[in-house]
């Protein structure tokens, strides 16, 4: 009602603006920019007038936390959600400087303007691509059983000529796919399975699908979350060259070390409005943070006070031999002490944990003592961990941990399950305790009727957390609990695993964030190939010690 | 908001229209005899299809519903002459076969949960082959032909299925009772909730302390149940099983299901939605018999048809929901 009262005002401002805008042509160079672009889902307004540009041969980061905005905001740059106000321009004109991507004529260059203004109903997914804007989702988008060329050239296969025009032209699709990876340094061969590639491998090869629609405009949605550190390295080096040769690339990336890395310019948003776009020369880790947040991050790790010498020892395990390790494992912590495993992706972390919580069998044969709170415990299935006060969150909290399609209530109280019913569900009791966790984790929804796979990553992550803790465990196992979210939220749930480490509780953190390691934890297990390689703790806790040990370059005396 | 209300709706609104086209299509559609020879019939079918929904909403699939009902049917005809010879009371014989049926149902269900989980082989294929041999042992123990039930055994025994309660049959309250025990362990019980988890996501069940296979064979091991109750009220109305027997059931109690609302791909029932759809099913079936304008044998095509646009209607409400 507020709103039809201010209907007057707002399409006289809204006039000026679109005056305005067509004043402002963007900058000649610009290879796609919007200007006060606006997006609504329903009634709501997610998008509040946004401007945006991106030139050629640089990388554009796009900097918010998690529900910013950020993600549909690309969406709608690269097609695949129309724009419900504001003025898109795409350049299609302009020829790469770079010769070996031979650069197919756009349907769209007959226009004597370099940028042209393009209405948002024909902005399709279609047409952006073949404008050469290309979006690279989180998730893949490969079939899994064709091969990498297959993949590259899916839905614009090549065909032979004549009779064999009838056919696809494999030995030609695989040499061209050759050479598109080889121009990105990768050497897999394009006849393998997807199915059995690395994740970096995919990201690689979905890369490459790029090269085969000449993209001009690359959109990394962010690209490293599933990356190791060496291959995010080789993405970075990637970038560089598709940067030299002209190529546009908006970035979005919650590790701020990463957009000091390889961002010419950042555009900060917030809450769906546009914060600024700085040069990234001109900006510091921590301005870019408070840009975010619009407050200041006191501390984004809590100061954990170390547990006191007499603590009693929490969880103690002897001889817990993951299936295919090559030996068993000894490690304990106590109560109040956060205890971090680190190692590079496929050290065999979350093996050792799922086995210890019964969520995967042990090598056969093995005989394991566990004890918790000095109690000797035996973990046969996760409902026994449950049971022995021994919480475990999963990773792949889309895959594992929620119920994408379920409520929020649903998903909060299905591990806990028991604590509120007899035979029949007491819902109240259910709803009540709900209600206390949405506030207790702060998990932001646009109303409480949504399902779990509606939240962003961060609220997803928060109410995960809340529906593992529901039991009230001593011992707490996260594995990778920011992966994917914004600095925010990562600062909210160090608070709350800080809590718990200040309220007696044991917390384990497995994490393959060196700063989260580093900030966090009381001692540092690292992990190569399998096992425990080393425990520091103090000061030996830094990056370099960590590293080294983690790569297999230093292992302690056995 | 109005369109997701049609979702849940949108079986009663059939039903009702269905029901009211029947009124006009003849006057003896209200009689009552032709309603409650409507909810007595609807009861088989309907009571397999509240066991149908527990699998498929857990995700699972179970074809072998109409074999296993013929052959516990023959079991329990055979066993029930076989115990003329030894027990005089004949309420005692009728249920001892009530109870055998029961265990036989529930063994039956176990097998193909167990096949399901332990042995790791598709539903669909299990109970394809349990479909099969159920199929061709009462074929067997019939010797190809029809076994039928003791004479004075039949007397007694079709009280179950033509006795009535204030007004209505037997069948129709124990397809009422099975439906709202089945109603509360869907929706209000850890069980019931546990079978939306493992139907919407295995893996997130898994990792929620959920015995995914003891949730899954437990569902199927229900179904066998429900078979074995529509059974037991189903023999004494024809006092013969044969081959013949129960043949098709499965696909009707399917369409039931999905004709409610349920999703074939798991993790979203309703049973309130099954009882609609089973009642839909046989109105259909009713409605044909009492009109001349199309014909009887036409029956199967239009519940195929109204099959296919329920769920129609269904993805297309889910789409416009998202």
């Amino acid at each position: 009602m507020v709103q039809a009262a201010n209907s007057d005002v707002s399409n006289t401002v809204m006039a000026v603006m679109a005056q305005e805008s067509q004043v402002d042509a963007p900058p000649r160079d610009s290879l796609l920019a919007v200007q006060n672009l606006k997006k609504s889902y329903g009634e709501i307004e997610v998008l509040h007038g946004i401007d945006f540009d991106l030139r050629r041969g640089e990388v554009h980061a796009i900097l918010g936390e998690n529900g910013a905005g950020k993600s549909t905001l690309v969406k709608c740059l690269s097609g695949f959600e129309a724009r419900n106000d504001g003025h898109l321009y795409v350049n299609t004109k302009q020829e790469f400087s770079g010769a070996d991507i031979g650069v197919a004529p756009s349907p769209m260059t007959n226009n004597e303007d370099s940028a042209q203004a393009i209405a948002a109903r024909d902005w399709t997914h279609a047409a952006a691509e073949a404008a050469g804007v290309v979006l690279i989702h989180q998730e893949f988008n490969l079939a899994e059983q064709l091969s990498v060329a297959e993949n590259i050239f899916l839905g614009s296969e090549l065909r032979g000529t004549g009779l064999a025009s009838l056919f696809i032209d494999k030995k030609k699709m695989n040499e061209l796919s050759r050479d598109y990876l080889a121009t990105l340094h990768c050497t897999i061969d394009p006849a393998t399975l997807v199915s059995d590639l690395s994740v970096a491998d995919k990201q690689m090869v979905e890369i490459a699908k790029t090269l085969a629609k000449d993209a001009r405009v690359l959109i990394l949605d962010e690209p490293t979350a599933v990356l190791t550190q060496k291959e995010s390295a080789a993405l970075f080096e990637l970038i560089d060259r598709l940067r030299g040769r002209g190529v546009g690339i908006i970035y979005i990336s919650h590790k701020l070390e990463e957009i000091e890395r390889i961002a010419d310019r950042i555009t900060v948003i917030r809450d769906g409005d546009l914060v600024g776009c700085y040069p990234a020369a001109t900006l510091t880790k921590d301005d870019m943070a408070r840009l975010m947040v619009g407050r200041e991050l006191s501390s984004l790790y809590p100061k954990v006070p170390a547990p006191y010498e007499s603590a009693s020892v929490a969880l103690s395990v002897h001889g817990l031999h993951v299936a295919g390790a090559s030996e068993p494992e000894n490690f304990e912590l106590r109560s109040g002490e956060i205890l971090a495993f680190s190692g590079l992706v496929g050290s065999g972390r979350t093996a050792l944990f799922e086995t210890l919580v019964g969520l995967r069998s042990a090598q056969l044969g093995s005989e394991s003592k566990i004890f918790v709170k000095g109690k000797e415990v035996r973990l046969n299935s996760f409902a026994d961990a449950r049971a022995h006060g021994v919480a475990y969150l999963t990773k792949d909290r889309k895959g594992s941990g929620l119920l994408l399609n379920k409520g929020l209530r649903e998903n909060f109280s299905l591990y806990a399950l028991a604590h509120f019913a007899g035979i029949i569900i007491d819902t109240r009791a259910e709803q009540s305790a709900f209600e206390k966790a949405v506030e207790t984790f702060d998990i932001r929804m646009r109303d409480t009727g949504v399902v779990a796979g509606n939240l962003s990553g961060g609220n997803q992550q928060k109410l995960l957390l809340a529906k593992m803790l529901e039991t009230t465990p001593d011992i707490v196992i996260v594995d990778e609990p920011t992966r994917g979210i914004d600095i925010g939220t990562k600062s909210q749930i160090y608070h709350f695993l800080a809590e718990l480490a200040a309220a007696g509780k044991a917390v384990i953190i497995i994490s393959s964030d060196m700063s989260e390691v580093i900030g966090m934890a009381h001692r540092v297990a690292v992990m190569h190939q399998g096992n425990i390689v080393g425990v520091l703790s103090g000061d030996e806790i830094t990056e370099h010690e960590i590293m080294r040990y983690a790569t297999g370059l230093k292992a302690a005396a056995a | 908001m109005t369109k997701i209300d049609f979702k849940t709706a949108g079986p009663f609104i059939a039903l009702i229209a269905l029901f009211i086209l029947g009124i006009f299509v003849n006057d003896a559609f209200l009689s009552a005899g032709n309603v409650s020879n409507i909810l007595a019939r609807s009861s088989f079918i309907g009571i397999v299809a509240i066991g149908a929904t527990f699998v498929i909403t857990t995700g699972g699939i179970d074809l072998s519903v109409g074999s296993m009902a013929a052959f516990i049917s023959g079991c329990m005809i055979l066993l029930m002459n076989a115990l003329m010879a030894t027990i005089d009371s004949l309420v005692t014989i009728i249920f001892l076969a009530i109870v055998a049926s029961a265990a036989i149902g529930g063994l039956a269900g176990m097998i193909n949960g167990l096949l399901t989980t332990k042995a790791k082989i598709e539903a669909f294929i299990v109970t394809l082959g349990t479909m099969g041999i159920y199929r061709s042992l009462v074929t067997y123990m019939a010797d190809g032909g029809t076994l039928s039930l003791n004479f004075t055994l039949g007397d007694v025994y079709s009280e179950v299925y033509y006795g009535t309660l204030l007004g209505l049959p037997y069948p129709v309250w124990v397809f009422l009772v099975v439906a709202v025990i089945g109603y509360v362990l869907l929706n209000m019980t850890v069980f019931g909730r546990h079978c939306f988890a493992v139907g919407s996501n295995e893996s997130v069940a898994h990792y929620s302390a959920i015995n995914v296979d003891r949730i899954k064979t437990a569902t199927y091991i229900l179904q066998g149940l429900c078979v074995s109750i529509a059974t037991i009220i189903y023999v004494p109305r024809l006092g013969s099983a044969s081959g013949q027997t129960g043949i098709l059931w499965e696909l009707e109690a399917i369409a039931a299901v999905i004709i409610g609302g349920t999703m074939l791909k798991g993790g979203y029932g309703r049973i309130g939605g099954t009882v609609v759809g089973a009642l839909i099913l046989t109105l259909i079936g009713n409605i044909l018999n009492l009109t001349d304008a199309v014909s009887n044998y036409l029956n199967g095509a239009v519940q195929g048809v109204i099959v296919i646009v329920a769920v129609y209607l269904q993805r297309g409400a889910w789409r416009a929901k998202n």
